[in-house]
């Protein structure tokens, strides 16, 4: 219970990374003055009528109505106007939602139960967080795999959901530098609340040198240290984890009880299966959550990662 | 009491000599006297010990959820448990216990009594009705708690279809099965109000209640099919493989949203309209007034049934719809706002000038007309296309549909428990425990659901059970109310077990009210009333000045 102290001072607000999510704050405001003046007024009356009116008070309760066409129309129509304003406001910022500026630039995000994969003009991809350059437009394709998920990021107040078997999209563009939270928001099984990560956006000058480390390739033990916290790996696969997932440190060459009572030995062929279909082989003792990764990793990165892994000798702490 | 009775009191003989009671309650005392029982008013009460076993599971589900949420890191229960948790949660809650809730108690109870019937058109069918209820949702709760079912009570497919290694088709088909005791009870209604009205009770006389049941069996009728479809279509592609929502065979994952909430809009008023029904009789009663604007508030009832089936698409703004097609939703939302709208302001009128009695029932009644407000303007916030972008799947709309579903149907059906309580059993609960528990519902539910509303806005996704900790505060404080809220629940389930032996003889009309229910015994005799009523007075036709108490 390493949180069970609350977090202080708690986020009230959360902040906005475009011009767009200012307008949707100042529309939030704007709707929330409309409730209070809709509700605060029947609340009084109640309470004044509640105490005025309580019975046996010797008040004057003469001229009491069951009808008035003039007042119920009027209590009917009037709200009815001042909410349309707010329909036509939110239509207003829908339909921009919705139309993407032409000269934007393409990021394809792919869905998958549970983590995002996204992936630049360039051709570099990354799981899970996304970097961006400020004050540019970007334009998100999102794509699915699998089942329904939804990109969200709170600080851009914008949300589109993954459809399999079609493709959606979502601009915006960031004016403010910083990192912000990116979530999935529709429910998509086991892990959904893990389907997270980070949005960074940058300057354009860090966001080029990003895309050119992005592209480096570095020797296969160094990368796949990266690697193994890009894929995600050392989320589960580091002592004291919050899920329990086998830790490598000398695994390479030795032999490995499975589940079903059998054994096998973690060789190269067994390490690079265990990423492609984590399910086939599950290890004694542990629950079978692993998302496969056949499809989401390139051979060169699958070579990288088995390389990696059998560089870890026991006990060896796996550099920051 | 004739002098006779006195002499007999005065000379302390213990026991009065009393006519054998031939109340519905002790009639018979047989157990086949109850489960095969085609009383009205006896089915009524089943449904109402079933629902509360229902509510008492799907709250305990609920607390799980709330404990599990005071700690960001998800160390109290796995994945698999939480996911398994808000779904029994939200299946109970919606089909096992919010659409029958209202209608099927006091709805089965009160539309004789208060059309002047002896009981409903179809009396079998009435009992058939709860057992089916019975088994279909039996048998889904076995299911959800022995094997475990993990999609959401929305079932969306291809996760319900393809990916779910649960058990879903057991599920639906408990689902299915319980949709069918929906559409008897809401034919049922239907038929009683149009061929059972007592002589004189025209269609202008019938209290706001029965137009609001009204409505309500014209929903149930008209949209219970639509799920039933959708479920069986789910259940032919996941356990037939027939493609109709999966991609790679050219069906589409989104059909399944359309009619899923084709049916789960409009049910939101099946949920909500006997609520409002419930209301106009309290409010009348403790103000001791004639209604303001009858005809406006039984005309919105059938205008909320209509509107409602045309605003489904409000759900579905971000995945992929047509953005003009969700401009029409959106505008249809706000247009269903009207009526409701209308209720809430002729209420509020109702009590200008009244006498009002602060008794348990009406405190009930003014927390329902704050809350729904607050339920109702935050639904046309989410209404508003790019807000929706947003607060759409976070804890806004989780906070926003449980200041209805909690707000608005449990808080009616609670005051209306309490306002019926001695006409269903005759006897007087304690008034005193009655008004504690209703300022603690009050309190203790804001206490959980407003800070879901900021966290909402913050932007905590729903059906996270990991979550970022500066979401801890609000999450720590809404878990505090939850725990409020269950004393709130548990007092009233104390108190009125307990009237049943040692509550006050109730007599017929304890609150003064208006509506033939008020005019029979309390309990009412088996075939409710000891002579035809005839109907020559209007509905709430309380004195023009209230009397002096």
């Amino acid at each position: 219970m390493q949180h069970f102290l609350p977090h202080f001072p708690p986020q009230l607000w959360p902040p906005a990374a475009s011009g767009m999510a200012a307008e949707i704050d100042a529309m939030f405001a704007a709707w929330s003055i409309v409730l209070f003046l809709l509700v605060a007024p029947v609340f009084a009356f109640m309470g004044y009528c509640a105490f005025k009116y309580r019975a046996g008070r010797d008040v004057d309760r003469s001229h009491r109505e069951a009808r008035n066409l003039t007042i119920e129309m009027s209590w009917m129509i009037i709200p009815f106007l001042i909410s349309l304003v707010f329909f036509f406001w939110a239509g207003d910022v829908f339909l921009q939602e919705q139309t993407p500026p032409p000269d934007a630039t393409v990021i394809t995000a792919m869905g998958r139960q549970w983590m995002w994969k996204f992936q630049h003009p360039g051709g570099q991809w990354e799981i899970n967080d996304l970097h961006v350059p400020v004050g540019q437009t970007i334009r998100v394709n999102i794509e699915s795999q699998d089942v329904i998920h939804s990109l969200y990021v709170p600080a851009l107040r914008l949300q589109q959901e993954a459809v399999p078997g079609r493709t959606t999209q979502l601009w915006f563009k960031a004016d403010r530098v910083g990192a912000y939270r990116l979530f999935c928001s529709e429910f998509c099984g086991a892990d959904h609340a893990l389907m997270a990560g980070t949005l960074y956006v940058m300057s354009p000058t860090a966001y080029q040198a990003w895309l050119e480390h992005a592209n480096n390739r570095p020797t296969l033990v160094s990368g796949g240290r990266q690697l193994f916290d890009g894929y995600g790996c050392s989320g589960c696969h580091t002592p004291g984890s919050a899920t329990r997932a086998p830790w490598l440190a000398g695994i390479y060459g030795h032999v490995v009880p499975l589940q079903d009572g059998s054994t096998v030995i973690a060789d190269d062929a067994y390490l690079r299966a265990s990423i492609l279909e984590p399910a086939k082989q599950i290890v004694a003792g542990y629950r079978p959550i692993m998302p496969s990764f056949a499809g989401a990793i390139s051979d060169a990165d699958l070579a990288s990662l088995v390389a990696y892994i059998k560089s870890l000798s026991a006990g060896n702490e796996p550099a920051p | 009491m004739s002098p006779s009775d006195t002499t007999l009191r005065d000379l302390h003989v213990p026991t009065p000599v009393i006519d054998p009671p031939d109340d519905y309650l002790h009639v018979e005392q047989t157990l086949s006297s109850w489960i095969f029982t085609t009383d009205h008013k006896r089915i009524g009460l089943l449904y109402l010990v079933s629902i509360t076993v229902f509510f008492l599971l799907g709250s305990i589900a609920a607390g799980l959820i709330r404990l599990s949420l005071i700690v960001p890191d998800g160390e109290i229960f796995s994945n698999d448990i939480y996911n398994r948790l808000f779904t029994l949660h939200g299946v109970i809650m919606v089909w096992f216990f919010l659409v029958p809730s209202i209608p099927n108690t006091l709805g089965n109870f009160l539309l004789p009594l208060m059309i002047g019937a002896k009981d409903v058109a179809f009396p079998k069918l009435n009992l058939l009705s709860w057992y089916v209820f019975v088994l279909g949702s039996l048998f889904t709760m076995f299911v959800m708690i022995w094997g475990g079912v993990d999609t959401g009570w929305t079932f969306y497919t291809p996760l319900s279809t393809e990916y779910a290694d649960s058990y879903v088709i057991a599920a639906v088909l408990g689902v299915i099965v319980v949709g069918f005791s929906s559409i008897l009870t809401g034919l049922n209604f239907m038929v009683t109000v149009h061929k059972l009205r007592a002589p004189g009770m025209t269609w202008f006389r019938m209290p706001l209640f029965v137009w609001s049941l009204y409505a309500t069996s014209m929903i149930l009728v008209l949209a219970t099919p639509v799920l039933t479809i959708a479920l069986i279509l789910l259940f032919a592609e996941r356990a037939l493989g027939l493609a109709v929502f999966d991609p790679a065979n050219g069906g589409d994952p989104v059909l399944f949203q359309h009619l899923f909430w084709f049916y789960s809009h409009p049910v939101v008023y099946v949920m909500v309209l006997p609520g409002m029904g419930v209301m106009s009789e309290l409010i009348t009663a403790f103000s001791c007034k004639r209604v303001f604007g009858y005809k406006f508030i039984a005309f919105s009832s059938l205008g909320i049934a209509a509107i409602g089936f045309f605003v489904w698409g409000h759900h579905m703004f971000y995945n992929g719809m047509s953005p003009y097609a969700g401009l029409t939703f959106s505008l249809m939302s706000f247009i269903v706002a009207v009526p409701s709208a209308i209720k809430v302001y002729n209420w509020a009128a109702t009590i200008h000038k009244g006498a009002i009695r602060l008794d348990t029932p009406m405190l009930y009644a003014m927390s329902w007309i704050g809350l729904f407000v607050i339920g109702g303007v935050t639904g046309l916030m989410l209404a508003s296309t790019a807000l929706d972008g947003h607060v759409h799947d976070t804890y806004f709309v989780v906070a926003h549909f449980h200041y209805i579903m909690v707000g608005a149907t449990v808080v009616a059906f609670l005051g209306g428990i309490h306002f019926w309580w001695p006409k269903i059993t005759g006897r007087l609960y304690s008034e005193p425990w009655g008004r504690i528990s209703a300022f603690l519902m009050f309190f203790g539910f804001n206490m959980t659901f407003f800070p879901q509303y900021l966290l909402g806005y913050m932007g905590m996704p729903r059906r996270y059970h990991v979550y970022p900790p500066s979401y801890q505060v609000l999450n720590v404080l809404s878990s505090a109310g939850a725990t409020m809220l269950a004393v709130a629940y548990i007092f009233p389930m104390i108190y009125l077990i307990w009237s049943l032996w040692y509550g006050e003889r109730a007599g017929d009309n304890p609150w003064e009210a208006k509506g033939l229910e008020w005019t029979t015994t309390s309990p009412p005799p088996k075939h409710n009333f000891h002579h035809m009523p005839v109907v020559d007075f209007e509905p709430y036709d309380y004195p023009n000045i209230a009397p002096e108490k």
